[in-house]
C-alpha cells in the first residue's frame, strides 16, 4: 500500500498560506479548549477519547468510490460532531490529524494547519449547523437520527473539500492556468462519492451507539427538540 | 463501570478495524490525492511518467518516523505491519486524546448551584 498518503502533504501548499492557517487552526482550537472544557466532564472525556481513537481507525479503511480507481475514507466531522459536541469534536479530529503528521508521516507538519482548518473547524462547523437543525424539525426516531447524521456528514464533506480549493487558490504551487474549477469539479464530484461513504458509517455508527447507549450521543442530550417533552431523563442528569 | 464497559468495547471495535480490517481497504489514492494526481501519467510503482499535475510539487515529509505510511519500517509481513503500525495508531490516539481531555475536564458538575441548596451526603442529612 504505497499511496497511504491521505492528507495534504508538503509542497502543495506555498508557505505562506500554510503558516497563516496554522494560526487560524491554532486560534480556533485554542478557542474549542474554552468552549469544550464546559462539555468535558468525567462521562465525555474518555468517551471522546474513545471517538478520537475510532476515527483513527476508520481513516484506514479507505473505501473505493465509483470512480474508477479513486478511494475515500472518513473524515470524521459529522460523527465527532454528533457524539461529543462541536467543540470537543473539534479537538478529537485536530488530535488525530497531529497524531498522523507527527507519527504516520501523513499529512506535512508545515501543511497541519490547512489539514486541521478543512477537517476539524469547516467540517466540524458545518456538520453541527445542520445536525442543530435537522434534530429539531426531524422525529426522533433512529430514522430521524439516521438521516441527520448522513446529511450533515455528507454536507460537511463536501464544504470541507472546497476548503482546500480555496486553500489552493490562495497559495496552490502548481499553476493550473486560470483552471481552477477543474480542480474544484474532480475534487467536489469525488468527494460527494466519499461524503456518501461517510454519511453512512456516520449514520450506522451514531444508531448504533444511541440505541446501546443513548447518553453518550452529546446531540441528542443538547438539542432538545423542539416542543419540550416532559419525559423525566434517566440517570443523574437533571 | 457501565461507562468503562463501553469505552473497552469501543476501543476493541477501533482496534479490530485499525489492525485487521484495514488490511482490506482499498490502495487506490483518495479523493484529495487523485484530484493533484489528475494531469499525470503513473508507472507501476506510481512514479510520475509525464504530464503536468499539483502533486508534482509534492515534497518530502519532515519526519517520516518508523511507522510513517502506516507501517512497521523493516517489518517485510505486509498484513502485520498494516495491522500493528493500525494497532499502535489507536492506542496512541485514544491516550493521546483521552488523556488530554481527562486532564482539562471540568472538575465539578456544572449546573448544581442552580438552586443554591446545598446537596450533601444523604448519612449526614438524615437526623431530622
Amino acid at each position: 500500500m504505497e499511496t497511504l498518503a491521505m492528507h495534504i502533504s508538503n509542497g502543495i501548499i506555498n508557505g505562506p498560506v500554510a503558516a497563516v492557517f496554522a494560526v487560524v487552526a491554532l486560534a480556533a482550537m485554542a478557542y474549542c479548549v474554552m468552549r469544550g472544557r464546559q462539555d468535558l466532564d468525567d462521562r465525555l472525556a474518555p468517551m471522546a477519547g474513545l471517538v478520537a481513537a475510532f476515527i483513527f481507525a476508520v481513516q484506514m479503511l479507505n473505501f473505493p468510490i465509483f470512480t474508477a480507481g479513486v478511494s475515500g475514507h472518513l473524515l470524521g466531522g459529522a460523527l465527532a460532531a454528533m457524539l461529543v459536541g462541536p467543540w470537543v469534536g473539534a479537538l478529537c479530529v485536530a488530535v488525530v490529524l497531529v497524531v498522523q503528521a507527527l507519527v504516520f508521516g501523513d499529512g506535512g507538519v508545515a501543511m497541519l494547519g490547512l489539514n486541521i482548518t478543512n477537517m476539524a473547524v469547516i467540517g466540524i462547523a458545518v456538520a453541527y449547523l445542520l445536525i442543530a437543525l435537522l434534530l429539531r424539525v426531524l422525529p426522533r426516531t433512529p430514522t430521524g437520527l439516521a438521516v441527520t447524521a448522513f446529511v450533515a456528514a455528507l454536507v460537511s464533506v463536501v464544504v470541507a473539500a472546497m476548503g482546500f480549493v480555496l486553500q489552493y487558490q490562495l497559495g496552490g504551487t502548481t499553476d493550473l492556468g486560470g483552471n481552477l474549477a477543474g480542480l474544484a469539479g474532480t475534487m467536489a464530484v469525488s468527494h460527494l462519492f466519499i461524503g456518501i461513504g461517510e454519511g453512512l458509517i456516520t449514520a450506522t455508527t451514531v444508531v448504533t451507539v444511541a440505541k446501546v447507549r443513548p447518553d453518550l450521543v452529546y446531540a441528542l442530550r443538547a438539542l432538545k427538540p423542539a416542543a419540550p417533552v416532559t419525559v423525566p431523563t434517566v440517570g443523574g442528569v437533571r | 463501570m457501565r461507562k468503562w464497559g463501553f469505552i473497552v468495547g469501543g476501543l476493541l471495535v477501533a482496534l479490530l478495524l485499525a489492525g485487521v480490517v484495514s488490511n482490506f481497504a482499498s490502495s487506490h489514492p483518495d479523493g484529495l490525492d487523485s484530484s493533484l494526481r489528475e494531469g499525470c501519467t503513473f508507472d507501476a510503482n506510481d512514479e510520475i511518467t509525464g504530464g503536468s499535475c499539483p502533486a508534482q510539487q509534492e515534497q518530502e515529509h519532515e519526519i517520516g518516523g518508523p511507522l510513517a505510511d502506516y507501517g512497521i519500517a523493516g517489518l517485510d509481513n505486509d498484513f502485520l505491519s498494516t495491522g500493528l503500525s493500525g494497532v499502535l495508531g489507536v492506542l496512541l490516539t485514544f491516550a493521546v486524546a483521552g488523556g488530554a481531555f481527562w486532564l482539562v475536564r471540568r472538575r465539578e458538575p456544572a449546573g448544581e448551584n442552580a438552586t443554591g441548596a446545598q446537596r450533601t451526603d444523604p448519612a449526614t442529612t438524615s437526623g431530622g
